[in-house]
């Protein structure tokens, strides 16, 4: 019950809005901050209240819903479900701090924000697939309306962009999950049914078209390169909620549900498409990586370095072993964090007080000295995103790739070769904004000083990416745990060359 | 006698009515409020007769048959036909407006009667009681060139069409002997030619009411043209009537004869029919509706889409493809009639239903705005509304057994086109900023029924058991899940459509 009140906190917060009367207005975000907080509070008591030794999938719920189908109301949780709500809880609240500033029809904004963090909970904890596929449809329409209506940069092009891509992964999806129904024979959308041998069975040559075609249907969300397109346009485009959205959680909707549902139902056609992913995984490490040294904005950098980032989960999902996949999971979760936190600097911090992005440019302003905070932030979240040890991003990454190791030993060159990438664009990127060389000019304007709201989120965000910097076994222990279950124990694949 | 008088008592009052109406507009020609009150109220009498008297009846050897499948279906028409006059209470053009009403009902009456037959002639002349007053309705705008335009494409293309349907159900009765469905479904052995010609010429007349390729030419210009009340009921309650027939006909009484569609394994039928009209269809109506700049013309295009989803129903030949079909047919028209509900707000509100006339709705008419957002995105099949789902059972009961792989893939992926001219106009909506001279929508009965068929579209996501059980239930008694479930209610079945083309295989046999 604690679970699925996350995101009827999130839903009611959004009804609620929509129902305050117009002068009320300016109370929506104070509605909207009750109902992120109220949702990371009952992630954070499901975590705080997982059973380590108990079973492997706990606060299970199940009603019928339309049984002539099959399907039904089923959530739960194990480690990997319980490590992305609490992500989803902090970027929620993350989100809301950072668009205090939100003046523009903020009825609309918060109502939109509230509907897309009530889905992202719902994905995470959904384990009938019908169910789960709702519940990521329902994030698409509301990211539309709030690039399009509320963003900057080229916004109506980049709305529409991202969602149609968003929507033609979800038709894959959407083709594979029908499919899979029918081919299943076990009249059932639920997941623990269909991924029983004994109750559904999927021919090789079944799992050989449906696996690609689920898996790259999610994909796309998570960013898969060549597909990865519409990210950095999207992420550039949309306010900077819905960026620390779009790289916090609705990237990893795709990596998430890819493992969950397309890798756990289909191990053999896993098997045969693994290496061609695992490719398309580093490619997208290096080309992002490259992409984003290339960048004259600010947030497009930061927008490639999520294609690159989002490439090590991919990779260390195809690895098949205990290490990169549980890698893989703590990336998601890392690179949400960190993502969130430069997007905000750059987002809410930055351009809403120079109104610009231009890296030359931002780098004659004196933002160390005018913008302390802001400096202190960037710094921060650039030295996590490297991997430097001590923060989220260095375990997470280098569980991949030790992950990697084992399973693809060519990959780990280029791999390491974007590692290193990664290192000189968030080198470059934070040294010519903030600590450029050469005389600073004096500002005309100088910028606002930041506000309360931010810095509280920036803390939140920075605490947890040094937290799980610190003390990674909070969230491995659970991640690790949860691929001895009987469902994901099938996508373990133990490499022994 | 008295028993053909109860089965028929809906239909009766509400042609008592239509009679009353006119006569009060004859009489009272300036009352709006009570000839429309008149009009209400006999369909809620109507409705009240069907809910209160449910009998079960097959009387003059199939020509009025009533069960609770009909009934269904004629509450959801009685209910559309009502909705399109409370549209057009508020937005029809003063003149004549008594008569505009009744013929709203008389043209429901017909789809009443349509819901409640198994026999040709019967079908044949309640779909003409169905098509003459839309005829007139689309050219009820005196003072609008294209409403006159509309009239006549409508009524030329329609009577052709109808021409089409009577050779074709006349060839049929030919080779049966009989114009029962009963009948009919009883015949045995490979098929006459004479047959599949009749059965070729009746589908391809009722593919005209369904607007689907390449009989579609009308419905752009129609949907355009019409007033927009009349362009409701053509686009719902003449499609539900229409689809509820052809499904009818087709499953129940030519079932023995459906072919396959399967990809290259087509087998003469009228499965493979429709197939191919069902691909055209759900191609050309959503690509054409992506360059449109009128709201009315993009849902035409989207109305022969969606009737090419529902053929594409029908062509699994299935029980669970039928019932896909019934209820997404109702759901359709549940969220068209809205959808039109919303476009004639606009249209008095601005005077048109182009794209730019939608700027910035959601600021002048939050609520309006929401319920186009809610209907838009129920046609463009996102959850949780009831678009999603009826597509997904749609879907999924075509792929059911394995055979129909190549047409789900081309409506997947043309149902992920579609959400772009959707999302065109809820941008329209949202996004853009709204004209400064605009005055606040009136027309409150339209926009409180069209709240009214948002959270209907909204419940039926979330709870689509509350229609798809009454849908399944003619046989929830007999417990089998082979059964047919809707043909049951349709008509008894003769043996061969309990084993043969409902038996269906087991579910992915094709894998």
């Amino acid at each position: 019950m604690i679970l699925t009140a996350t995101f009827l906190s999130a839903f009611a917060g959004a009804a609620l809005i929509l129902l305050l009367p117009e002068r009320l207005a300016p109370l929506a975000r104070g509605i909207a901050l009750a109902s992120a907080l109220a949702g990371l509070a009952f992630a954070a008591s499901a975590f705080a209240g997982y059973d380590r030794v108990g079973p492997h999938f706990q606060h299970l719920t199940q009603i019928p819903w339309i049984p002539s189908l099959g399907i039904s109301f089923s959530t739960g949780a194990d480690g990997i479900s319980l490590v992305m709500l609490v992500l989803t809880g902090i970027i929620a609240v993350a989100g809301v701090l950072f668009s205090w500033n939100v003046s523009h029809r903020p009825r609309a904004f918060f109502a939109f924000y509230l509907t897309i963090i009530g889905g992202v909970y719902g994905v995470f904890q959904s384990f009938d697939i019908f169910l789960l596929f709702v519940f990521y449809e329902i994030v698409i329409i509301p990211k539309y309306f709030l690039i399009a209506a509320w963003g900057s940069t080229n916004r109506e092009y980049g709305a529409m962009k991202l969602t149609i891509y968003s929507v033609a992964g979800s038709a894959l999806v959407l083709l594979a999950l029908i499919a899979t129904y029918a081919a299943s024979g076990a009249h059932s959308f639920d997941l623990f049914t269909l991924a029983d041998p004994s109750k559904a069975h999927f021919t090789p040559s079944f799992q050989a078209w449906a696996f690609p075609v689920m898996f790259i249907g999610f994909a796309v969300l998570a960013g898969i390169w060549p597909l990865h397109t519409w990210a950095p346009t999207g992420h550039v485009a949309a306010p900077t909620a819905v960026s620390m959205l779009l790289a916090g959680v609705v990237m990893k909707l795709g990596s998430y549900s890819a493992l969950r549902v397309a890798m756990t139902l289909f191990p053999q056609g896993l098997d045969q498409w693994r290496i061609p992913i695992a490719v398309l995984a580093t490619a997208g490490i290096v080309f992002g990586a490259l992409v984003a040294l290339a960048q004259k904005d600010l947030k497009f950098t930061v927008g490639y370095s999520s294609i690159a980032h989002m490439g090590f989960v991919l990779l260390g999902l195809m690895t098949l072993n205990l290490a990169g996949l549980s890698g893989s999971v703590l990336q998601m979760f890392s690179h949400g964090i960190i993502g969130g936190l430069l997007f905000a600097v750059v987002g809410r911090m930055i351009y809403d007080r120079t109104h610009t992005r231009d890296i030359a440019e931002l780098g004659t302003m004196n933002l160390s000295r005018s913008l302390p905070f802001a400096a202190f932030t960037f710094t921060v979240a650039s030295v996590a995103s490297m991997g430097l040890p001590g923060f989220s991003g260095f375990i997470a990454e280098f569980t991949i790739l030790s992950g990697s190791w084992k399973a693809f030993p060519v990959l780990l060159i280029p791999a390491g070769i974007g590692v290193v990438i990664t290192v000189a664009f968030t080198l470059r990127a934070l040294q010519r904004t903030f600590f450029a060389p050469g005389e600073p000019q004096a500002c005309a304007h100088p910028p606002a000083a930041i506000t309360l709201p931010e810095k509280l989120g920036a803390a939140l965000l920075m605490a947890a990416t040094l937290l799980i910097g610190i003390h990674p076994s909070v969230l491995l222990t659970p991640i690790l745990r949860s691929f001895e279950s009987p469902l994901m124990k099938t996508v373990i694949l133990e490499v022994t060359k | 006698m008295t028993s053909l008088v109860h089965s028929l008592m809906p239909e009766a009052i509400l042609v008592v009515a239509a009679l009353l109406v006119l006569g009060l507009g004859v009489s009272w020609p300036g009352a709006r409020t009570p000839i429309t009150a008149t009009a209400l109220i006999g369909g809620f009498a109507a409705a009240a007769a069907i809910l209160l008297f449910p009998l079960d009846a097959n009387l003059l050897d199939g020509m009025v048959v009533l069960n609770p499948l009909a009934r269904i279906f004629k509450l959801v028409i009685l209910g559309l036909g009502l909705a399109a006059a409370v549209f057009a209470s508020e937005s029809f053009p003063k003149n004549h407006f008594a008569e505009s009403l009744a013929l709203i009902l008389f043209s429901t009456v017909g789809m009443m009667l349509l819901a409640g037959t198994e026999d040709l002639l019967m079908i044949f002349l309640a779909l003409e009681l169905t098509s003459i007053p839309l005829y007139a309705l689309a050219a009820f705008d005196k003072e609008s060139r294209s409403s006159a335009e509309a009239g006549m494409k409508y009524f030329l293309i329609g009577s052709v069409s109808a021409a089409f349907l009577l050779y074709g159900l006349s060839l049929i009765y030919g080779v049966a002997g009989s114009t029962s469905l009963r009948a009919i479904s009883q015949l045995s052995g490979p098929p006459d030619p004479l047959l599949i010609a009749g059965i070729v010429l009746a589908v391809a007349g009722f593919a005209f009411k369904v607007a689907a390729v390449p009989f579609q030419l009308w419905a752009p210009d129609v949907y355009e043209g019409a007033p927009t009340a009349a362009a409701a009921l053509i686009a719902s309650g003449s499609k539900v009537a229409g689809v509820f027939i052809l499904a009818k006909l087709l499953t129940s009484g030519l079932g023995q004869w459906a072919g396959a569609a399967g990809w290259g394994e087509f087998q003469a039928g009228w499965a493979p029919v429709l197939a191919l009209m069902a691909a055209a269809s759900i191609v050309l109506g959503n690509v054409t509706a992506l360059v449109q700049s009128n709201v009315k013309r993009l849902l035409a295009y989207s109305a022969i889409a969606h009737g090419g989803y529902l053929l594409l129903g029908l062509c699994s030949a299935s029980a669970d493809g039928l019932t896909a079909v019934l209820f997404y047919v109702v759901i359709y028209a549940l969220t068209t009639a809205g959808a039109f509900g919303v476009v004639a707000v606009v249209e008095k509100q601005r005077g048109g239903a182009r794209l730019d006339d939608f700027d910035g709705l959601a600021k002048s008419s939050p609520v309006l705005a929401l319920c186009l957002l809610v209907f838009f995105i129920s046609l463009a099949g996102i959850p949780p509304l009831a678009g999603f789902i009826g597509k997904f059972y749609l879907f999924t009961s075509a792929l059911a057994n394995g055979q129909h792989l190549w047409l789900v893939v081309v409506a997947v992926a043309m149902n992920a086109v579609s959400l772009y001219y959707y999302l065109i106009v809820l941008k329209h909506a949202f996004v853009l900023p709204a004209p400064d001279d605009i005055r606040p929508a009136d027309a409150p009965a339209s926009q409180a029924l069209v709240a009214a068929l948002a959270l209907a579209v909204l419940v039926l996501g979330l709870a689509p058991n509350l229609l798809l059980v009454p849908l399944m239930k003619p046989d929830a008694g007999k417990g089998a899940r082979s059964m047919p479930c809707c043909a049951r209610g349709m008509i008894d079945p003769p043996p061969h459509l309990a084993t043969k083309r409902f038996s269906a295989g087991a579910p992915g046999a094709g894998y």
